[in-house]
C-alpha cells in the first residue's frame, strides 16, 4: 500500500506542482470572476435607494467604494483587501455589514452537510457497486441500473423537489430545516448524496465486474479459496482505487447541490444565501460567495487528486505525461 | 454425374484448342500491378454504421424509448398546428361571470387544467418543451463544434498539449453550477443569455474525451501501418479515428440535452431563467412549484414534470444505447 521508498519523493514532488498548479488556477480564478462583476451596471450598487440619489451623491458613493478608478487598480485593491480577509461590504442583503461577517456563521452548517453527504454517498455508493456486481445481470443489478439511470436523466432540480414534497408527508418529517429538530436533517442530506451514490455504484460496478474477470482472482478460485476470502483480501482491498477516483467529481456534484437544497429546505448556509442574494442582487455578496465556492472546488479538486495519488501506486506521477 | 464425365471421355486436343479460341486473350497477358485489387483482398463486407444499426436494433429498451421520443417531439412541433389547440399565453375568461379561469381542474375543455391566472396548461406544456428543446439543441450543436474542434486540436497539436491542459485544468476546477450562476447573473436573463452560459460550460467535457480518445488511438500501431503504407490521412480519420469517436460524440451531445433542461429548470429556479413570459419547462415547473403546498392544485406541478421527465429519460437511455452499439469494441 502506498508510496515505496523511490516513490516518496516522487509523491512530494507531484504534490508540490499540484498545489502550486491550485494555486495559480486561484487566482486566475478570483481575478477573472473580480472582473466580470465589474462588467455589471453600477446601479446594481445602490440597492433601493438608485433614484433617490442625485448625480454627484452617486458620483461620491461610486468614488467611495472605488469604483470609478480604472480596472487595474481596482483589482490591486481587492487583492489588498483579499490579504487581510477583506471581501467588501453587502450593499442590499445586510447593508453596509462586511461579506465574510455575514458568511462566516453559515459556513459550518454547509460543511457539516457537504461532508455528511460525501460519507453517506461513499458507503451507500459502494454497497450498492458491490451489490450490482454480484448480482450481475439478476433482477438487483437492474433495480438499481434503474436507479442509476434515473438519477442521471431527471434533472435535479424536479427530482429534489419530488422528495421533499413527498417523503415529508409520507414520513412525517419537518418541511424545512430546523436547528433544533435532528429529524429535519435526514432528508437534506440524503438529497445532496443521492447523486453522488450513483457515481460510486457505476464506478464500483465497473471496478469489481473488471477485477473479478483478472488473472489472480481466477487463479485463487483455481486454488480453491472460497469466494468471500478472495472478495475480502483481494477485491476489497483494492476498492479504495474506485472510490478515490470519484472523490473529485463527487466533490463538485455536493457542491452544486447543496446550493439548490439548502435553498430547498431553508437551511442557512452558504449555498441558500448565494440563491438569496443573487436573487436581491448584491453584487458584493454574489462576488465573495462564487470566489469561496470556487476556492471550495479547487481544494477539493486538489485534496482529491493527492488521496488518489497516495492511495494507488499505478498511478505513475509526475513526467508520465511526457512519455506520451 | 460422375458418370457423365467419364462417358463424354478426355477432350480432343482439337476440342480444347477450340474452346481457347473463344476466350479472350487479354486473360493470358502478365497482369500489371493494381493497388486497388490488392485492397479488395482484404475486404469483408463489415459495414460501421450496419453493424451500429444491427446493435442498436437488438437493444429492445432503447427501441422503445427512439418510438416514444420521436413520437413526443413530432408532437410537440406539430400541435399548434392541430385543430383546438389554444394560445399558451393567453388568459382564458368565462363569458358568464367575466372571472378569469382560474386553477380549472384538468375537463374536456382544458385538457390538462388551467395555472392561477387562466392560461390552458396544455398548450402551455408543449409551447414549454419547444422553447426548452429549442435550447437543448442548439446548445447541444454548438458544444458538439466546440468540443470535437478543440478537441483535435488538443489531441493533435502536441506543442499545445500542455497550454490547453493548464486552461483545462483552471476551468475545469470550478463547479459549473457557479460558472453558470455567475455567467447568468451577469448577463441579463434571456433566451440569449441562457444559450451563452450553458455553451460557455458544456463543450469542456466532450473535448476532453475526444482529446483522449484521439491521443489514445493517435499512435495505435493499426494507425502506424497505415500511414507508413501511405493511406491519405483523411482516409485514416474517416476510417481509423472516427468510428471510436462517433460514439463518444453522439453520447455526449444527447446527454448534453437533458442537461440543459435540467440547468434551464435550475437556473429558473434562482430567478435567472427565462421572462415569465415565454413558457418553457423551467418556468412551468418553478410555478408549479410556487403552489405545491395545496395538494389539489398539483396537477400544475406533475403534468409539466412527467412531460420533462420523459424527454430526459428518453434522451439519456438512447444515448447510451446508441453510444454502446456505435463503438466499435463492442462489433463482432
Amino acid at each position: 500500500m502506498g508510496p515505496t521508498r523511490g516513490g516518496r519523493g516522487q509523491m512530494l514532488k507531484y504534490s508540490v506542482r499540484r498545489l502550486l498548479q491550485s494555486l495559480v488556477t486561484l487566482l486566475i480564478v478570483v481575478s477573472a470572476v473580480f472582473l466580470l462583476m465589474r462588467l455589471l451596471p453600477i446601479e446594481g450598487y445602490f440597492g433601493d435607494g438608485y433614484d433617490k440619489l442625485s448625480e454627484s451623491q452617486r458620483e461620491a458613493v461610486l468614488q467611495k467604494m472605488g469604483l470609478l478608478d480604472p480596472w487595474y487598480v481596482q483589482l490591486g485593491s481587492f487583492y489588498a483587501g483579499l490579504l487581510r480577509g477583506d471581501l467588501g461590504t453587502s450593499t442590499i442583503y445586510r447593508q453596509d455589514v462586511p461579506v465574510l461577517q455575514v458568511i462566516a456563521p453559515r459556513i459550518p452548517y454547509s460543511m457539516r452537510f457537504g461532508l455528511v453527504a460525501i460519507a453517506i454517498a461513499l458507503v451507500a455508493g459502494l454497497a450498492m457497486g458491490v451489490s450490482m456486481a454480484k448480482h450481475k445481470g439478476r433482477a438487483m443489478d437492474k433495480l438499481w441500473t434503474g436507479y442509476v439511470v434515473f438519477v442521471n436523466a431527471v434533472p435535479l432540480a424536479v427530482y429534489l423537489l419530488f422528495i421533499q414534497l413527498y417523503m415529508t408527508e409520507l414520513l412525517g418529517l419537518p418541511l424545512l430545516f430546523d436547528k433544533y429538530r435532528p429529524s429535519s436533517w435526514i432528508l437534506p442530506a440524503l438529497s445532496m448524496s443521492l447523486g453522488s451514490i450513483a457515481g460510486y455504484a457505476m464506478w464500483m460496478r465497473r471496478y469489481m465486474v473488471d477485477e473479478l474477470n483478472k488473472d489472480y482472482i481466477r487463479l485463487a478460485m483455481a486454488k480453491g479459496l472460497p469466494r468471500s476470502t478472495i472478495m475480502v483480501r483481494h477485491v476489497m482491498r483494492n476498492a479504495y482505487v474506485p472510490m478515490a477516483q470519484y472523490l473529485p467529481a463527487s466533490i463538485l456534484m455536493t457542491i452544486s447541490g447543496s446550493i439548490y437544497i439548502e435553498s430547498l429546505y431553508s437551511i442557512p448556509g452558504m449555498g441558500g444565501l448565494l440563491v438569496d442574494v443573487i436573487q436581491r442582487q448584491d453584487n458584493p455578496m454574489v462576488q465573495g460567495l462564487v470566489l469561496i465556492f470556487s476556492s471550495i472546488g479547487i481544494v477539493g479538486l486538489f485534496l482529491g487528486d493527492l488521496l488518489m495519488a497516495l492511495f494507488d501506486p499505478r498511478i505513475k506521477l509526475a513526467k508520465s505525461e511526457a512519455s506520451r | 454425374m460422375i458418370r457423365d464425365s467419364i462417358s463424354a471421355g478426355p477432350m480432343s486436343p482439337e476440342a480444347i484448342l477450340a474452346a481457347a479460341d473463344g476466350l479472350d486473350p487479354a486473360l493470358f497477358e502478365p497482369a500489371a500491378f493494381d493497388a486497388s485489387a490488392g485492397e479488395r483482398g482484404g475486404y469483408s463486407n463489415y459495414s460501421y454504421w450496419r453493424s451500429t444499426a444491427r446493435g442498436f436494433l437488438k437493444n429492445k429498451v432503447a427501441l422503445f424509448f427512439l418510438v416514444l421520443l420521436v413520437a413526443l417531439l413530432a408532437f410537440t412541433f406539430v400541435q399548434p398546428l392541430l385543430p383546438g389547440q389554444k394560445s399558451p399565453t393567453k388568459i382564458h375568461i368565462d363569458p358568464a361571470t367575466g372571472m378569469q379561469y382560474r386553477n380549472v381542474e384538468p375537463c374536456a375543455e382544458f385538457w390538462f387544467g388551467t395555472n392561477t391566472i387562466g392560461q390552458d396548461l396544455w398548450a402551455r406544456i408543449w409551447s414549454g418543451t419547444r422553447t426548452s428543446l429549442m435550447i437543448g439543441l442548439i446548445v447541444g450543436a454548438v458544444e458538439m463544434i466546440v468540443g470535437i474542434g478543440f478537441g483535435a486540436i488538443w489531441g493533435y497539436v502536441r506543442r499545445l498539449d500542455g497550454v490547453i491542459t493548464e486552461i483545462y485544468n483552471v476551468l475545469n476546477n470550478i463547479p459549473t453550477t457557479i460558472v453558470l450562476m455567475l455567467l447568468s447573473y451577469i448577463l441579463r436573463p434571456s433566451f440569449k443569455t441562457m444559450v451563452i452560459a450553458m455553451c460557455a460550460t458544456g463543450w469542456l467535457g466532450l473535448a476532453r474525451f475526444v482529446r483522449n480518445q484521439i491521443v489514445i488511438i493517435r499512435d495505435r500501431e493499426y494507425n502506424l501501418a497505415s500511414r507508413c503504407l501511405g493511406t491519405p490521412t483523411r482516409r485514416i480519420i474517416l476510417k481509423n479515428l472516427l468510428p471510436y469517436l462517433v460514439s463518444v460524440i453522439m453520447l455526449q451531445t444527447a446527454l448534453s440535452i437533458p442537461g440543459t433542461i435540467g440547468w434551464e429548470v435550475f437556473l429558473t429556479y434562482i430567478g435567472l431563467g427565462l421572462p415569465v413570459s415565454i413558457p418553457s419547462l423551467g418556468n412551468l415547473v418553478n410555478e408549479g412549484r410556487q403552489i405545491m403546498m395545496s395538494p389539489e392544485l398539483r396537477y400544475q406541478l406533475l403534468f409539466p414534470t412527467v412531460v420533462l421527465s420523459m424527454i430526459t429519460i428518453s434522451f439519456y437511455v438512447l444515448g447510451n444505447a446508441f453510444s454502446d452499439a456505435s463503438d466499435p469494441r463492442n462489433h463482432v
